[in-house]
């Protein structure tokens, strides 16, 4: 056999060769290819947690007996519950539920120590925000082995007949928001932030990088349209194409997966326009960086990953360890994750909504900023 | 001034990072002219065409185009520049008719409809307006580009390699439309690499690693280098060229297929060593005109050397 009709080793190595060569240059994707498991590795090892521990729990208690603070201790023992702070009344846990500070409040009825001792079983309630029922699950477990454990240690010599037989008292768990459980009313409009998280950054940063890709850029620069019209007049059509998978989302959320809607649309609409606008500075910013279309791809995988795992869309954001919730606190779908739940599912207005829009009015702010100079320099 | 020049500026300079890519060039371009701008690949051609249609700020230097500034007032200047890119730079996923419609909205034309048919009909494409612009060959989208960036009646174009690529029938039929349009009053400035095209042109500018080398009309820009050349024919002409290149007098050899020429700017030197040389029966030999591929070549062997790059 002639060797130019065999397969040459010679000339398969150069084909190998070459392609580690190109590999190397390729910065973006050689970063991939190391960055990619290493941040993996350090997002599912680390920072998920389907079991979350220490979520902030408010106490409304107008009775302090050592009956009351065993029982708190007891609960922080559990590892579930953090104690953040004190409550008024009951109007003000539910508030503090509805804006998200906390994951759970113990409400303590008054004389509730004096009832126990009295033999009464009196009730004690606990409220959970139970939108993502990952997240509440096993601490609500923890809370119904709280009666015995009190009734252990504290009902002991002349009280110990309290101890015996039937609790001492009752703990009586309000799951709220999401009384059933169910999965899909967290998860589906959770979905609306991830969809437009992609398709926002995605399309505005391959429909810039495209431009210049292809040469089209300078002959838009040459004519007499300013930059901020390029720019505006690029991305408009995508704030469009944002409101149409919103729409879709929500009435697929509604009729085909029944999550209840308690809030209202027009606030809802207008989340949605903040948020597309916070993921489309990003865009802008992407495709300032990226050298062509395949680049902004790769970058756009890099955001949006820590995006999917640490924003609380896919594992309770309480559950994750302090680095890890620092950095989802950085990404505007952990906010609009917040806002659509909280519409959704808590029917929450602007008052209870502002601690997660000023966030994303922020994020919108500095990266524009980044953005316009990033996009100056391109031009020179 | 304004009125007489189409272009005028003067030590225009631009730095990428470290790199100093163009080196106080000045442009004088009349109203009418077609100017030719020649140089190597890399030289600055494209920097400088960039700058003087305010699609870069130049880091030093001034200057006017059609009369506006070139630093101020770069939204009227691009209003009244046909600028063609040496790539094309229309849109292959858009029809023709789509990609002449967004260029007459561009440039806010009043009569947008009417003006994208006349340039249609005067392509001769027609029939094919509505087919994709990727679909066209390259001759025709370097027409398409040329129609397209003097839809909005520019009064000055910026033409950077438009010929690049293109086959010599197009070439012509392009330079005889540029004779129009400068006969019509537009200004043109012409980057290319071709001789006969730099031919073609009323003036000239060459420049090479960033610097103006010479400017004027093709006569001037031969004369100015005072070369005196003879061309010799016949023999190994390859062989001859080495042997002479080290020999007094003679600073240049070129070898133009069956022709040798040779230059120098000592004339009875010259003479003196190539009748020592290739004198006899193997070889003819006659005194001829100095052509500007001889000049080109000398100012830029001159030039790296002056910028210490072997050639």
């Amino acid at each position: 056999m002639s060797p130019l009709d065999g397969f040459s080793l010679s000339r398969w190595w150069s084909l190998v060769l070459k392609e580690f060569l190109q590999l190397r240059r390729d910065r973006l994707t050689f970063a991939m290819i190391v960055g990619i498991p290493i941040v993996q590795l350090a997002l599912f090892g680390y920072a998920i947690n389907t079991d979350p521990k220490h979520m902030p729990t408010a106490i409304i208690g107008a009775d302090h007996s050592e009956m009351t603070r065993t029982m708190i201790a007891t609960m922080k023992t559990s590892g579930y519950f953090d104690i953040v702070g004190e409550l008024p009344d009951e109007e003000a846990g539910r508030a503090a539920l509805a804006r998200g500070e906390v994951q759970f409040v113990l409400n303590i009825p008054a004389g509730f120590t004096r009832r126990v001792l009295r033999g009464e079983r009196p009730a004690l309630l606990v409220e959970a925000d139970a939108t993502d029922p990952m997240a509440t699950g096993m601490a609500l477990a923890s809370v119904n082995q709280l009666a015995r454990s009190v009734a252990t240690k504290d009902l002991t010599g002349p009280l110990a007949f309290l101890a015996g037989g039937q609790a001492p008292f009752e703990v009586r768990v309000h799951r709220l928001y999401n009384p059933e459980g169910i999965t899909r009313y967290n998860i589906v409009p959770g979905l609306m932030g991830v969809i437009l998280t992609m398709t926002m950054v995605l399309m505005t940063g391959l429909a810039i990088t495209r431009e210049r890709e292809r040469g089209t850029m300078e002959n838009l620069l040459a004519m007499p349209a300013k930059p901020i019209e390029v720019m505006t007049g690029k991305i408009v059509p995508y704030i469009a194409i944002g409101l149409i998978q919103s729409t879709i989302i929500i009435l697929a959320a509604r009729f085909a997966f029944r999550v209840p809607f308690a809030g209202s649309a027009v606030t809802l609409y207008l989340a949605v326009l903040l948020f597309v606008a916070a993921n489309l500075t990003v865009g802008i910013t992407m495709s300032s960086l990226a050298q062509s279309q395949l680049q902004a791809m790769q970058m756009t995988m890099f955001y949006f990953l820590p995006n999917i795992l640490l924003s609380g869309f896919m594992f309770p954001f309480q559950g994750m360890p302090a680095w890890a919730r620092f950095i989802g606190n950085l990404l505007p779908l952990t906010y609009f994750n917040r806002l659509t739940r909280g519409i959704f599912l808590k029917g929450n207005g602007w008052w209870d909504l502002w601690p997660d829009i000023w966030p994303l009015m922020v994020f919108t702010v500095v990266v524009m900023a980044i953005a316009v100079t990033f996009y100056r320099r391109t031009l020179d | 001034m304004s009125d007489e020049y189409a272009i005028d500026v003067r030590g225009l300079n631009k730095h990428f990072g470290d790199k100093h890519v163009v080196k106080d060039v000045g442009l004088q371009v009349r109203r009418g002219e077609i100017f030719g701008f020649l140089g190597p690949n890399g030289s600055g051609k494209t920097t400088t065409i960039r700058m003087l249609c305010g699609l870069l700020k130049p880091d030093a230097g001034s200057g006017t185009c059609l009369g506006y500034d070139i630093r101020r007032d770069s939204a009227r200047i691009k209003r009244h520049v046909g600028y063609m890119t040496q790539k094309f730079s229309y849109w292959d996923d858009l029809t023709i008719r789509e990609n002449l419609d967004f260029v007459a909205r561009m440039y806010g034309m009043p009569d947008r409809l009417e003006a994208v048919d006349r340039t249609l009909k005067g392509l001769g494409l027609m029939e094919r307006a509505n087919q994709m612009t990727g679909a066209l060959s390259g001759g025709w989208k370097q027409r398409l580009a040329l129609a397209a960036c003097k839809l909005h009646d520019p009064e000055l174009l910026l033409l950077d390699e438009p010929t690049a690529g293109v086959d010599p029938g197009a070439r012509r039929d392009f330079w005889e439309e540029l004779h129009r349009l400068s006969a019509a009053g537009i200004s043109v400035l012409v980057s290319t690499h071709y001789m006969d095209e730099a031919e073609r042109c009323h003036k000239l500018a060459y420049i090479a690693y960033g610097s103006l080398l010479a400017q004027g009309t093709s006569q001037e820009v031969i004369a100015a280098q005072g070369l005196i050349t003879w061309a010799i024919y016949g023999g190994n002409l390859a062989g001859l060229s080495e042997t002479l290149q080290k020999l007094p007098g003679v600073e240049q050899t070129v070898l133009f297929g069956a022709m040798l020429h040779v230059s120098g700017r000592d004339g009875d030197l010259l003479e003196r060593t190539l009748r020592a040389t290739a004198a006899g029966a193997a070889f003819r030999m006659e005194k001829v005109d100095t052509n500007l591929e001889d000049v080109f070549i000398y100012k830029m062997k001159q030039s790296a050397d002056q910028n210490g790059i072997g050639t």
